[in-house]
């Protein structure tokens, strides 16, 4: 089994200016995904927009985020999977209706 | 993956006639050609890691040229070289066992019966045509892990730099090992989409060998006979896929004119001027029936709308007996289910030549925005022959220059600029 981050990337603009209703619907997705996938998950956050976030490259503290672009990381699952194929066709029901999502292999350091 | 390279300079059995030597030289390379991505496929399932499977395969086709000088060409020589390459995987994971506890470089499922060497081929294919890897990386690790392409050759066939391409094989197989990218056949929910790429990967092989995209030839032999003999092995592997049965008639029904499209000093011959009765009429016959094989899947794939349209070309006696208008009806077919902007020019063309040069130009304006067509050579040079046939000289002329910029084969760039020169 490996772990598996998966990313999820969204305009945050379509947030924004959602309304409550979205929001429900959202967090309903979320909530049966979660349900859905309980075996496989380890973990995971939304997180605020990035207008909260701030970067600090060599010592110097920056307002923002790294990269200004049209979709922004919103929020991550930790997923447990047996390999790539099994992550995709969980990281597939992600939702993610106002862009995608990202799934990375965890490092895993060689233990002597 | 230098050392997976050093292919062919194995040892020459010692005092052996040099006849007996040519005999086995000649059984390992055709063992090579058959066999290799048998051989590594199943010695993967081993050792779990593609980079020591090839350098256990290696081994063993190395050790072959000695050890069949001694003892004969065996009957099944994939066999043999299986289980050599599979005991010195076994050798050194051993060895290696002791001085680290090994991660599993490949994921796999199900464990394989001991009995018998399982073809373990398909497990490979998906590997290497997994949609998570770049189609060029695609495409380089099935030449090289499937075909049992040296590096160079792949570089060589691709007209890119052997470190490029060294770099990107390279790439790939640590994508496939840090993303556990699965050795396995996918589920059948899964599967549809993943022959699709195996199919994409192999006519990107046959295309870049039927045309090559640059160069002086204006054909790769070697790359088409590779293109066949994936979908050769795709075939046996799925013998029920429409898709692969459509592929397999595609490039056998394209290929059967490969004979004729150069002239006897490497010059382009078209079409409309090839020696109808040197194509390949095996390979036709072969062509035909799988087309009808794969037609009978609904809806048409889009290897076996292609293979439909080469098989009308076939089977038309001569360039003036040519069923137009059954050709642009398979496009009309093949936009409808598989739409491309290749597949609308070539179309078009075939309009100019059912309803006239008019309505093909016509056509032709209708893609004029197409981005994918904007450095398309093929496009200014069918616009160019149109023209040229309503006798509208100077534009046709401006077309074929302008598909010269575009065109970097220099067969094909020798008959466009005899055309300019023409008009």
């Amino acid at each position: 089994m490996s772990q598996y981050l998966v990313l999820i990337y969204e305009d945050e603009a379509a947030y924004a200016t959602g309304d409550a209703a979205l929001f429900q619907r959202v967090m309903e997705a979320h909530g049966k995904f979660g349900a859905e996938n309980k075996d496989a998950l380890r973990g995971g956050e939304a997180l605020q927009p990035t207008s909260t976030a701030t970067s600090i490259r060599g010592g110097v503290v920056t307002d923002g985020a790294f990269a200004e672009t049209k979709e922004a990381l919103g929020g991550y699952y930790l997923i447990e999977a047996a390999d790539l194929d099994a992550a995709l066709a969980i990281a597939k029901q992600v939702p993610a209706e106002f862009g995608g999502v990202e799934v990375r292999p965890l490092m895993v350091f060689d233990q002597q | 993956m230098t050392g997976a390279d050093s292919r062919g300079a194995g040892p020459q059995a010692d005092g052996a006639p040099e006849r007996l030597a040519d005999a086995v030289a000649e059984a390992v390379a055709d063992a090579h050609r058959r066999e290799w991505g048998f051989v590594l496929a199943a010695t993967a399932r081993v050792t779990r890691d593609l980079n020591l499977a090839e350098e256990c395969v290696q081994d063993a086709y190395a050790k072959a040229l000695t050890a069949w000088a001694e003892s004969g060409v065996p009957e099944r020589p994939a066999a043999w070289l299986t289980t050599t390459a599979r005991n010195r995987a076994v050798d050194l994971l051993r060895r290696e066992a002791t001085l680290r506890s090994r991660l599993p470089l490949l994921v796999d499922d199900a464990p394989e019966p001991e009995h018998d060497i399982p073809d373990e081929r398909l497990r490979l294919i998906f590997t290497c045509c997994h949609p998570a890897l770049a189609l060029d990386a695609q495409v380089a690790l099935t030449l090289r892990l499937l075909c049992g392409l040296t590096t160079a050759e792949v570089a060589r066939a691709f007209l890119v730099s052997e470190p490029t391409m060294a770099a990107r094989i390279t790439r790939a197989k640590k994508k496939i090992a840090g993303a556990g990218i699965p050795y396995r056949v996918p589920d059948s929910e899964d599967l549809p989409q993943r022959v699709e790429a195996a199919l994409t990967v192999v006519d990107l092989v046959f295309t870049t060998g039927h045309t090559a995209p640059r160069g002086a030839d204006l054909v790769r032999a070697d790359l088409v006979d590779r293109a066949l003999g994936l979908a050769r092995m795709l075939r046996i592997l799925l013998p029920g896929d429409a898709g692969v049965a459509g592929l397999l008639a595609y490039i056998l029904l394209t290929d059967a004119r490969r004979a004729t499209r150069v002239d006897a000093e490497g010059r382009l011959v078209l079409l409309k001027d090839q020696d109808r009765t040197l194509w390949n009429r095996d390979a036709i016959a072969e062509g035909r029936a799988l087309v009808r094989e794969a037609l009978r899947r609904r809806p048409p794939t889009r290897f076996a709308l292609r293979a439909a349209i080469a098989a009308v070309h076939d089977e038309a006696p001569s360039w003036e007996e040519t069923d137009w208008r059954e050709i642009v009806g398979l496009y009309d077919v093949l936009l409808r289910y598989h739409p491309s902007p290749v597949a609308a020019l070539n179309r078009a063309v075939a309009l100019s030549f059912s309803e006239g040069a008019e309505a093909g130009l016509a056509a032709l304006d209708e893609l004029a925005l197409e981005p994918q067509l904007a450095s398309y050579g093929y496009v200014g040079a069918a616009r160019g022959d149109m023209l040229a046939r309503l006798g509208r000289r100077d534009e046709a002329r401006a077309a074929y220059e302008e598909a010269l910029l575009f065109t970097e084969n220099e067969v094909e760039r020798e008959f466009l600029a005899a055309h300019v020169a023409e008009l």
